[in-house]
Formats: structure tokens, C-alpha cells, sequence
């Protein structure tokens, strides 16, 4: 995780968007995955994304657990504040630093290894309190830093680098986050950047818990033949099964879809997510389909992906607590102490 | 009366053995608080059992005209409820003392002392034949052995009316149907017995500007004054009701009068690997958080204290210490934390600990807590324990400063970020160790890669070994300046050879054995400390003296490793007393152990 800074070179004709920023002003220092590695174009879908809906870089905050996935938040928006936590444990200070200003925006970057093993209690209870946040699991199926163990995600049957086949059957994100009560739940690949883009602006603003599981090749441990969770794989058997198109709140939707195929969803701050289905009667508010559609085609060996499932009206952790509005740290202190003559009241009840 | 009997006028020990479930707590605290109503110092210890209903409970009232605070190590007066115990609770009894049981059912006659006056009240046949329905007859007999104690002890009846009009306020048949248990105990030992008993309360005026309040509601207290609004947990005993307490004291101060709104979150987490790992989150993003637990909570949370330690986030953790190791026996207090506190961890790690010794302290080391914290940016530990925790002690009434303000330590605002040149999060610009931190979302300068890996002064990542030692070195400068910011040691006496060091929960029952030994001619210097790291003025009390007793509550004299792997001093010169039964230390156990050792001494 070595940090080599990219120059910040302005060059003509170099877009910009309403902040004034180019897509520069959101990148961060070089990347020290390997080439190739998928977790790069995540980041770099990232970059777009947040250039695209004209977030001000500061106003971000990047939170991480430790693996390969852990180590991206250092590659965009090095104007941002960044925390690279304990192994499994981001959630939980993800929730700590929600709970102290609701008025950020955050993002959590973990892997397999990060969410579906040692962290998969706090994965589980992020998704129960709907924390609001976006997450994302990029997905290898392996264990890159430790050179190539099987993760809790790898697929029954699937061979590592060495030979060795898996035989126990994978955690799936996407079904866990369905069945412990995630608000917004998605899979994409991070070959597949016309459909993750849309997904991150819509995780970005959906109110809640919005977790992508991101399909991400391992290119020096898990991209043979043989494995489950290589680009050829996941190429050949990615089914996309709810196309995202994501329309920011000022904008007219000016695409013609096919009657019956859409669903519009609008988020809180007005933005509209414009639902493709593949299949005509999936129904992403509808959990218990979402996971049935998942067993069925799982069994078909398609790997499903899309916005899978989405309660945009479901409570947050502050809407659950009643929290201030004003973020808590922002709180003076005078409003925060009652003072010594409400300690002297008090105290009648103790004699 | 002869002097004997006047000696021991508001100077004795009530002791009550019943069973855990049965609403004895109620009247053992409404027996506890009529003392203290009528003026007289009162302690007040509860020993129960990790049940809920059915095991053996104790609650121990000690009266004490000089205010003591400890256990005295006597009974003078067992109420035997619980039959189950009661062989054992007879032999507690110190000489020349009495027992009252409940006569409805005879006590096998080999259960008998010589020198213990046994007083039988038919309790559960006074108040079977007096209230309707199982539950209100096990509730009353608890409030009828109050009345026969009223009745022995010379307890003010309109204090114990009082209290018990303020406890029902709105449920007047209570107060009523409590009133006759009163009552129908307090006749009945009127008629049948001399009353009061030799020893027996009178009232004085030795209360006024104090309160009973437990450590766990005043560190609760202390969170709210300190300006906390991020308080994250797991439910542990003991330190489960310091959580409870802030949801209260929150509700009740914390609510935006315009918008209704809450002015804190309070989260209860999964586990303590969360909890702690909340308020690092809080910590890293300007608020002030903590989290309350006790010794297995703190093995969870080593991780992220370690991470605390070296990312530089303030967090503050309160161990209700328990005994231990393991579950250990999660009712019984000790101080058996130390060592795992100071360096919890792996790696090079030191944490900052407080002790408090009773609860006002505990109000008070909530707030200094908070202020160590982001001043030195770290973790700091609060090493309260049970007896502290969930014992209501008399102390006197909290006070508050208005002028005081929080010191929110070495932090550059969007101004001060907006007019600086550079800002690199971990570059030592004055010396002391500690840095300048910016909270994330406040400018674009401010921004930093917040890693538990190794980093530079610029706040990058780094395996090279030089960045690696300063960084580290920088730490260890940290700890030399926290040294002499947290609070020095509380020291009486002066220029003598012998001493006793001590700190936390021990204070009260050391007090009381030094002035026993000083009324014995013998003289000992008393060092309690507050705090780790160990300023230089503690270095010199330990130099400046011949033989020091450190007095401490587990086996493995923690306190006493932690002054010799931190001062290295003459180690000879530290000899350990150590309480580890569970209950809380008392006085007589450290006067035994002081005197074998002066024996000893005299011998060779």
C-alpha cells in the first residue's frame, strides 16, 4: 500500500463538472494491485461515479477492513479522509462515524475474505440497523494477500491456482444481504462498467445500506481454467438481470423503454433509478422473488446480476435513534451539558 | 448505658443472607437508606449471584458514624432469611452478635452459638396470615423483617414512611400494604424483645451534602457533563447499568426541547469487537465516544485498542472490573484488569488508566477521561470495578464547574486548515509527542489515509525502518507527556520509613486500617494512586521509602508489577497484600496482613 502520488496534470479539453472539478481532482494515489487486477476498474468506475454526480471530494468518507479490496480506498479521492480499519471490523466504524456526523457521505470498500468470514457478523448487523452507506464487496473468491486460499465466496467445485477443489458451498453475499434485511442489494462485475457505474450512483444515493457485491477477478490467484471466479467465467455465465439506469434529480428520463420491462424507483433527494428487467415479472421490491429468481438460476449455473432488490423507504439507524439532524459532533458543547444547577436537581433522587 | 453500649451506637454491621428473585434488594436498600436519612453514615454492599431468581443473595449494612466505606469485616447482626445458607451465615456472626430467622419454621437444633443471641419472628406466619396471593406474601415478608429491625435497631418509622410514599408516589395501596408489613414486624418485635438492641441507630447530622449513589450511574453522569454523544456497547455484568444510566440521564437532558430530536446515539452492538470498534469510528470523526464493559469485553476489544493506539483515535472504555480469568464469576468484583488494560494489545502498546475509588470519582474520571483522550489522542481506560460499579456509596453530592470546557486537544479547523501550507497528520511540530488531526469532511486539506499499518509523519504507508522507529519513538514521547497530564497520586503522611500504596475500590478500606494503626502508635504513609502512566512523583514516594504494603484486589499483584516493570525500583521494598475472595476488601484483612508483616519484621 505504498502511496505514489499521480500528478495532477490539467490538459485541454478536459471535462469538468458543476463543481469546477475534472475526473482528477477525484483519483487517488497509484494503485499497487497487480495489472489487471479487477478491483482497479471498480476503482475507477468509483472516480466516475462521484465525478459524475458532483460530490465534493472532501465531503466523502472512505472506510476499509484489511485484504487486497481494503487497500482501494488509497487509489480515489485523496482529498477524502480514509480508514484503513481491522480485518472485518469496517462496519462497525462505519457506524461509529455515522452515528458522529449523519452529514457525509460513506463508502465502505471490503472483500470476501473482509465481509464473509471474520466479518460477517458485522456485514450482517450494518445491514440490520441500515446503516447508510454504500458497500461494496469486491469479490474474488480467494485470498490474494496470503497467496491464494479459497474465500468463504468461492464456488463448490472450483479449482485453486494449485489444484486443490473446493468442496464446501460459498457464502453469497447477495443472498445474505436479501436474507438479513439489506435495503438495497445488487451484484455486478467489475468487467462490466455500463452497468457498476450506474449501480454506484444509485448505492450512493440510495438512504440506507446499499451493498453491491462486485464480481472482481483475482488475476494472479483465481483468473485459470478451472476457477469459478475468473473473467472467462464470469463472462460466460454473467446474466444480467435488471438493468440500472440512474437519472439525477434534475434530469428528464429520455430513454424509451419497453412497457411492462421498468419500474421507476425515486430515491430521497429526488434522483430516479429507471429498472430494466430481463424478465418482465421480476419484481425488485419483492425479496422473497429476488431470492427464489437467485436459487433458480444459480441452479442454471447464470450468474445473476443487477439491482436485485431495493426498499427505498426502510428506517435508518439515526430515523431508528431519532438523531439530531445536525450531526453530533457539530453540536456545541453548551447545548450538549445541563449544566450545574440541573446536577444539584438531580441529585435529590440519591438522598 | 455503659460505655461498651454507647460505643457501639451507629458503629455496627447488619448483615442479610436471602434468596436472589424475591424483592430483598428493595428492602435491604429501603432498610439501607433510612439509616442515611436519619443522618448517620451508611455502607451498603450487595453480593448476588449471575441468577435470577433462587440462589443465595447477600446485602451487607454497614452502619459507620465515622463515615468508613468499606467492609469492616465483622457481622453484628445477620438477618437469616435463607435457610439454605443459614449454617454458614450463623458462623459469620461475630462474637456477642444476634441472629434473627424466621421462626414460622424450627431451625434444627445442632444450629445453635453460645455467643450469638438468636431472635426468632414467625415472618412468613404474620404475613401469610396478613396479605393474599404468593408473590405479595414473599415480597412483604422482606418488608416485614425491615419493621422487626425498625423496631430492634431504633430506625425513625416516619423516615421509612417517607421513603416509602416517595418510592410509590403514584401507587398509593403500595405504600399502604408496605406500611402494614412495617408494621406487623415492628410489634411484633416490640412485644416480644428489648428494643433497641445494645448497638442501634441515633440520629445525627453526619449526611447533609451527601448522596448514595452508585459508580456506574455517576460515570454515566460524568459522560453526559463531559458532552459524550456516541456511547456504543454490549451488555456485560457489571457495567451493563452505566449504559442504562445514560439512556436515562440522555432522555431526560439530551433532548432538543425544539425538535424533539436526539442529541446523542446510543448503539447496543453486537458484540464488544463492535462496540469498541463504533467508538473508534465516532473517535476518528470528531465525536466524543465510549463504550462501558468489563475483563472478557476488554479481550475482545484488544484489536482495536491496539489499532487506537497506534491510528492515534480517541476512545474512552469503562472496565466495570469483574472477577476473572474467563467467565470467572461475573457477580463478584476484583481488580484483576491491570495488566490487560495498561497493555492490551499486541505489540509495543501502553494505555492510560484511571482509578477511581468510589463513584464520585467515577463522575469525575469520566470527564478527565474524555479530556486525556483527545488530548493525547488515545485510548484511555477507566478501571472502575463492581463494588464501585453497582453499589450505591455515600459520597458527597457531585458538583459542576459552568466554566469548565472541554478540551478537545490538538485539532485544526477549516480555518486553520484553510490557511495552512501543509498538513501532515502525524508530524510532531512541538515536541510532545502528540499531533495535529483534522476530522474528516472539514476541508480538503485536512484529508489523510488513516491506517494500523506502518506509516510515516505524513501519514503514508511505510515499511521503512527508520519511519517505522520514529514513529514508535514518537509514541513512547507521547507517553512521557501523558505522564505528568494525568492525575498525580493522592498522598498523606509524611517522612516516615513504612507506607502503603494502593488505588481504586482498596482506598476507603486502607484509610480506615492506617488510622487504626495510628491510634496503635504506629505510623504509615499512604500513596493512593489515580492513574497510569506513573508521574515522577510517584517514583519518589516509592524512593523515599523503606517498606511500602501495596494493596490490591487479585492474586497476581498486578498493581505491584505494573510499578516495578515501569519505575524499577528496589523491588524488595514492595511487599503485596492481596484480597481476592470476590467480595469487596475489607479493613480488618489488611490490618491481619500488616501486622504479620510488621511481625515478621520484628522477628527477624
Amino acid at each position: 500500500m505504498s502511496f505514489i502520488r499521480k500528478p495532477n496534470i490539467a490538459y485541454k479539453g478536459q471535462r469538468t463538472n458543476a463543481l469546477g472539478l475534472s475526473m482528477r481532482d477525484y483519483e487517488g494515489g497509484m494503485s499497487t494491485l497487480c495489472a489487471g487486477c479487477g478491483h482497479d476498474s471498480i476503482t475507477s468506475a468509483l472516480v466516475q461515479a462521484f465525478f459524475e454526480l458532483d460530490i465534493e471530494p472532501h465531503r466523502v468518507a472512505k472506510l476499509s477492513g484489511i485484504g487486497c479490496s481494503s487497500k482501494t480506498p488509497a487509489y480515489f479521492l485523496s482529498t477524502a479522509h480514509g480508514i484503513n480499519t481491522v480485518h472485518g471490523r469496517m462496519p462497525a466504524v462505519a457506524t461509529g462515524a455515522n452515528a458522529a456526523a449523519r452529514d457525509l457521505y460513506y463508502i465502505g470498500v471490503s472483500g470476501d475474505g473482509d465481509s464473509l468470514s471474520i466479518g460477517l457478523g458485522q456485514f450482517a448487523h450494518a445491514m440490520r440497523r441500515n446503516l447508510h452507506m454504500l458497500y461494496l464487496i469486491e469479490n474474488n473468491g480467494v485470498y490474494g494477500l496470503t497467496k491464494g486460499q479459497f474465500s468463504a465466496s468461492a464456488d463448490l467445485g472450483t479449482k485453486a491456482k494449485k489444484g486443490e477443489v473446493n468442496e464446501q458451498p460459498p457464502i453469497d453475499p447477495v443472498k445474505a444481504a436479501l436474507a438479513f434485511g439489506g435495503s438495497f442489494v445488487a451484484r455486478a462485475f467489475s468487467g462490466d462498467k455500463d452497468q457498476l457505474l450506474p449501480l454506484l450512483k444509485a448505492g450512493l444515493k440510495h438512504k440506507g445500506f446499499a451493498m453491491i457485491d462486485v464480481l472482481s477477478p483475482c488475476v494472479t490467484f483465481n483468473d485459470h481454467e478451472d476457477s469459478t471466479k475468473s473473467y472467462a467465467h464470469t463472462r460466460q455465465f454473467y446474466h444480467p438481470a435488471v438493468h440500472t439506469d440512474f437519472i439525477p434529480p434534475a434530469e428528464a428520463i429520455t430513454i424509451n423503454y419497453a412497457e411492462g420491462d421498468v419500474v421507476t424507483v425515486e430515491l430521497h433527494d429526488g434522483s430516479k433509478l429507471v429498472l430494466c428487467k430481463v424478465q418482465p415479472s421480476y419484481d425488485p421490491h419483492d425479496r422473497a422473488a429476488a431470492l427464489s429468481y437467485l436459487e433458480k438460476s444459480e441452479a442454471k449455473g447464470e450468474i445473476v446480476t443487477g439491482l436485485l432488490y431495493i426498499d427505498e423507504n426502510r428506517s435508518t439507524m439515526h430515523a431508528v435513534n431519532n438523531s439530531a439532524v445536525k450531526p453530533l459532533r457539530e453540536i456545541p458543547y453548551e447545548d450538549l451539558n445541563p449544566g450545574a444547577a440541573k446536577l444539584v436537581e438531580l441529585q435529590s433522587r440519591y438522598r | 448505658m455503659s460505655d461498651e453500649t454507647q460505643s457501639r451506637v451507629n458503629d455496627f454491621v447488619i448483615k442479610l443472607a436471602n434468596v436472589n428473585g424475591t424483592g430483598s434488594a428493595s428492602a435491604n436498600s429501603l432498610l439501607m437508606k433510612s439509616i442515611f436519612r436519619m443522618g448517620i453514615p451508611v455502607m451498603g454492599k450487595n453480593y448476588f449471584p449471575s441468577n435470577i431468581q433462587g440462589l443465595p443473595t447477600w446485602y451487607e449494612v454497614r452502619v459507620t458514624r465515622d463515615g468508613h466505606t468499606a467492609r469492616s469485616g465483622n457481622v453484628d447482626l445477620m438477618v437469616a432469611i435463607n435457610a439454605q445458607t443459614y449454617t454458614q451465615d450463623l458462623a459469620e456472626v461475630s462474637a456477642g452478635g444476634y441472629l434473627l430467622y424466621d421462626s414460622t419454621w424450627q431451625r434444627s437444633r445442632e444450629l445453635k452459638r453460645d455467643d450469638v443471641t438468636v431472635i426468632g419472628v414467625p415472618l412468613a406466619g404474620l404475613c401469610n396470615e396478613k396479605f393474599q396471593g404468593a408473590r405479595a406474601r414473599i415480597l412483604m415478608k422482606n418488608v416485614c423483617y425491615v419493621g422487626v429491625l425498625a423496631a430492634l435497631l431504633d430506625i425513625d418509622l416516619d423516615v421509612i414512611r417517607t421513603l416509602l410514599e416517595e418510592t410509590f408516589a403514584s401507587k398509593v395501596e403500595l405504600v399502604k400494604s408496605n406500611l402494614e408489613a412495617i408494621e406487623l414486624g415492628y410489634d411484633y418485635a416490640r412485644e416480644h424483645f428489648d428494643c433497641p438492641l445494645p448497638f442501634h441507630v441515633e440520629p445525627m447530622d453526619k449526611t447533609a451534602g451527601h448522596v448514595m449513589i452508585d459508580g456506574n450511574t455517576a460515570a454515566a453522569l460524568g459522560c453526559v457533563y463531559a458532552g459524550a454523544t456516541v456511547g456504543a456497547w454490549y451488555p456485560i455484568t457489571p457495567s451493563t447499568s452505566l449504559m442504562d444510566a445514560f439512556k436515562v440521564f440522555c432522555h431526560r437532558f439530551r433532548v432538543d426541547p425544539d425538535t424533539g430530536e436526539n442529541n446523542f446515539c446510543i448503539i447496543q452492538a453486537e458484540d464488544e469487537l463492535a462496540a469498541i470498534g463504533m467508538v473508534m469510528g465516532a473517535g476518528w470523526n470528531g465525536a466524543r465516544a465510549f463504550t462501558p464493559t468489563s475483563g472478557p469485553g476488554i479481550s475482545l476489544m484488544n484489536e482495536f485498542i491496539g489499532f487506537g493506539y497506534f491510528a492515534e483515535i480517541p476512545a474512552v472504555l469503562f472496565d466495570v472490573q469483574r472477577v476473572g480469568p474467563s467467565t470467572g464469576m461475573p457477580t463478584r468484583t476484583q481488580q484483576c484488569d491491570l495488566m490487560s488494560c495498561a497493555y492490551a494489545s499486541h505489540g509495543d502498546t501502553r494505555h492510560v488508566l484511571l482509578f477511581p475509588a468510589d463513584p464520585a470519582e467515577c463522575f469525575e474520571s469520566a470527564v478527565t477521561a474524555f479530556d486525556l483522550a483527545e488530548r493525547l489522542q488515545t485510548p484511555v481506560f477507566v478501571m472502575s470495578d463492581l463494588d464501585i460499579g453497582m453499589n450505591d456509596w455515600m459520597v458527597p453530592e457531585l458538583t459542576w464547574d459552568d466554566g469548565y470546557q472541554p478540551d478537545r486537544g490538538k485539532v485544526l479547523n477549516k480555518e486553520e486548515l484553510e490557511q495552512a501550507e501543509t498538513f501532515y497528520r502525524y508530524l510532531d511540530v512541538d515536541g510532545d509527542g502528540i499531533c495535529y488531526r483534522s476530522y474528516p469532511g472539514v476541508h480538503p486539506k485536512g484529508a489523510y489515509f488513516l491506517r494500523g499499518s506502518g506509516h510515516n509523519d505524513k501519514g503514508q504507508y511505510t515499511e521503512d525502518a527508520g519511519e517505522y522507529r520514529d514513529l514508535v519513538d514518537r509514541l513512547r514521547r507521547k507517553w512521557n507527556t501523558a505522564k505528568e497530564l494525568v492525575p498525580g497520586p493522592v498522598i498523606s503522611g509524611s517522612s516516615n520509613r513504612l507506607g502503603v500504596i494502593s488505588m481504586g475500590s482498596c482506598d476507603g478500606a486502607v484509610r480506615e486500617a492506617i488510622a487504626q494503626f495510628e491510634r496503635k502508635g504506629v505510623s504509615l504513609d499512604y500513596m493512593r494512586l489515580r492513574a497510569f502512566p506513573f508521574s515522577e512523583t510517584v517514583r519518589r514516594f516509592i524512593d523515599d521509602h523503606e517498606q511500602l504494603y501495596v494493596v490490591e484486589q487479585n492474586r497476581d499483584a498486578q498493581l505491584r508489577t505494573l510499578l516495578i516493570n515501569e519505575l524499577e525500583p528496589d523491588v524488595a521494598k514492595l511487599v503485596s497484600m492481596l484480597h481476592y475472595s470476590g467480595l469487596p476488601i475489607n479493613c480488618r484483612f489488611i490490618i491481619e496482613a500488616i501486622e504479620a508483616s510488621l511481625d515478621k519484621g520484628v522477628a527477624a
